[in-house]
């Protein structure tokens, strides 16, 4: 069971930059303009710690989100999606003319016993 | 009245050391109007090296620059609002075809609202002081402020001019040095700016480099030849460029965003009168430039003796917004900027619904036709939730409101400060003791009290929480982007007596 996955489109596109900039992750970004999506890093450009919480790996990419953030999107399971677009972060595939976005459902009610009901 | 989409050059260069400079590698990106999808032009798709030429030419202005009067300074800023001012139709074209916003906001506030921003600094500069103190007989303490040197400003492209308007003038006033790069997604105002007032400054004080955020903007929020940087955007750029401060030991202003709460009391009922029309209007505001402001009161909170009335009148305002072309005088609410908004703003429809919202009104994507039929168009849109629910918790940057009802002051306070975010909330409510109460329990760095998305220049803006730190607007910005030297001074003789 996962609780973020990636669309056939947006792996080609983690696959592309990945043979350009090495080993990256994903980081949910919150707050106003470009936000609320999710942004790839190199992997070491990221302070990550223990306010990061890791929720899987897409196409070989760990994804992580800030912990206050979490609390209100843990009910729900994410689809990272790449559309046509024009992002002002420095996520790295903005020079593409692409930008990664999250769909985003419900948990199931197995899938919320498995991830929110352990312990 | 109708405009209509201005001339544009094929393409643009940086503005950098006083001059128009094509970018070194010679990339171009190009740039559509979300208005109907169509090429305005190409753009330099800077690199680290045309931006450390800018910060260079900075560098060597500085100290030139920082030792020019006040004076001098405050009568460049004023000849730019005059420039501005002079064109102010050009911009607002400009601004309406690179940004999607409807005409009738860009000549009646983002241009003018800038222009005002330019003079208010222009004034501070000159009115400002430094400080003494005699701290005994013999000893003066006098405080000097001092530019910092050489600053790099990351804007947004929510309001293209008026950003690039606030983070500006206060440094420049105070003798900084800047390299500005606007949002790749909005990067013709601040050229045509440029252009009108290329000879205003000596060469290096204001550089503008344009280009994409991995490639242009991480070389100016990390170059070591910075001595501060301001941005404007969101939480997981924002922290990146903190990072990148703490290497340089530099500071750093932040204005992340918000989810604002919008409070109405049960008071502005009492009367149906021109102040209820008002309020009406306050909770309306969401559509504002589509939804596309850091401060967007994107949550209605209503007590629940009135949540009925109250919102019936609120759908019935939210559906006379009349939508047409952005270019129409009487188009109310415009295009998305991009089509990546255009998609999340969709996809935060469907969750909602997952969650259980019920939509009021709008919820869909609004089609145009003809040469509108390739734009961004989102039906103002209003969602009855509860404040848990995603919706409620992100920015959407839509025209999308989640409303829901609370039953007394302590529940109005508990929801609206339910929030990652603190930059913005309204307090409506006739009662006197509430004008006062509720706006201090709310932990917003901006509370507007009977009104809404009102932006003086003399008034301070910016957050609490993950909304950022540090202020922009009114003269206390201006110590956002100074240095205190001390100059300790002894009249006594005498030697101390230690050696």
């Amino acid at each position: 069971m996962k609780r973020v996955e990636i669309t056939d489109r947006a792996a080609e596109i983690v696959k592309q930059l990945k043979a350009k900039h090495g080993d990256l992750i994903f980081h949910q970004s919150g707050g106003c303009c470009d936000g609320s999506a999710p942004m790839i890093f190199e992997k070491d450009d990221m302070y990550l710690d223990e306010s990061d919480i890791f929720l899987g790996e897409v196409e070989g990419v760990n994804f992580y989100m800030n912990q206050d953030q979490f609390e209100y999107w843990k009910h729900t399971h994410l689809t990272v999606d790449i559309t046509e677009g024009r992002g002002a972060s420095f996520s790295l595939e903005i020079p593409l003319g692409l930008r990664f976005l999250i769909h985003s459902r419900l948990l199931t009610k197995e899938e919320d016993a498995f991830f929110n009901m352990k312990a | 009245m109708s405009y209509s989409k201005p001339k544009f050059k094929e393409k643009y260069s940086n503005f950098i050391n006083g001059k128009f400079v094509p970018p070194v590698g010679g990339d171009y990106f190009e740039n559509t109007s979300p208005v109907d999808g169509t090429l305005i032009a190409k753009y330099p798709r800077s690199q680290k090296e045309d931006v450390d030429n800018a910060v260079d030419a900075a560098n060597a202005a500085k100290d030139a620059w920082g030792n020019t009067s006040a004076a001098e300074r405050a009568a460049l800023l004023s000849k730019v609002a005059d420039i501005i001012e002079e064109n102010l139709e050009e911009f607002a074209v400009v601004e309406t075809c690179d940004n999607g916003k409807p005409i009738r906001e860009t000549l009646n506030a983002d241009i003018p609202l800038s222009v005002d921003h330019w003079r208010y600094f222009a004034a501070c500069i000159r009115a400002e002081e430094g400080s003494a103190t005699e701290l005994d007989q013999n000893t003066l303490s006098m405080n000097i402020k001092e530019p910092l040197g050489v600053i790099g400003q990351i804007i947004p492209w929510n309001f293209p001019l008026l950003m690039l308007s606030w983070k500006l003038p206060p440094a420049l006033a105070t003798g900084n040095c800047v390299v500005l790069k606007p949002a790749e997604q909005t990067p013709s105002s601040a050229t045509l700016l440029m252009e009108k007032i290329a000879d205003v400054f000596p060469p290096g004080v204001l550089n503008i480099v344009h280009g994409f955020g991995p490639e242009a903007g991480k070389p100016l929020a990390s170059s070591p030849n910075v001595d501060k940087v301001a941005f404007t955007g969101e939480t997981t750029t924002g922290q990146l460029i903190m990072q990148y401060a703490s290497k340089n030991l530099n500071p750093v202003t932040m204005e992340l965003g918000g989810k604002s709460p919008n409070v109405f009391f049960n008071s502005v009922m009492d009367e149906d009168d021109a102040y209820l029309d008002k309020a009406i209007e306050g909770a309306v505001l969401f559509a504002f430039n589509q939804g596309e402001v850091c401060t967007c009161p994107s949550r209605i909170l209503v007590q629940e003796d009135i949540y009925d009335a109250f919102m019936e009148r609120v759908v019935a305002r939210t559906e006379a917004i009349v939508q047409t072309s952005p270019y129409d005088v009487n188009s109310m609410v415009g295009a998305q900027a991009s089509n990546d908004q255009y998609e999340k703003i969709q996809s935060y429809f469907k969750i909602g619904k997952e969650e259980g919202a019920k939509v009021l009104t709008g919820g869909e994507a609004h089609k145009q036709d003809g040469d509108l039929a390739g734009g961004y168009y989102i039906k103002p849109t209003i969602l009855e939730g509860h404040n848990k629910m995603r919706v409620f918790q992100e920015e959407i940057f839509g025209p999308v409101v989640c409303v829901t009802k609370f039953k007394d002051e302590a529940e109005a306070i508990e929801i609206a400060n339910d929030t990652l975010y603190g930059l913005g909330a309204g307090v409506w409510t006739r009662d006197a003791h509430q004008l006062y109460q509720i706006p201090r329990a709310i932990k917003a760095g901006r509370v507007w009290v009977n009104c809404y998305h009102a932006y003086p220049a003399h008034a301070p803006f910016g957050g609490y929480k993950k909304s950022g730190f540090g202020r922009e607007n009114h003269l206390m910005m201006m110590s956002h982007y100074r240095q205190t030297k001390n100059m300790l001074i002894s009249y006594d003789k005498n030697k101390l007596g230690f050696f």
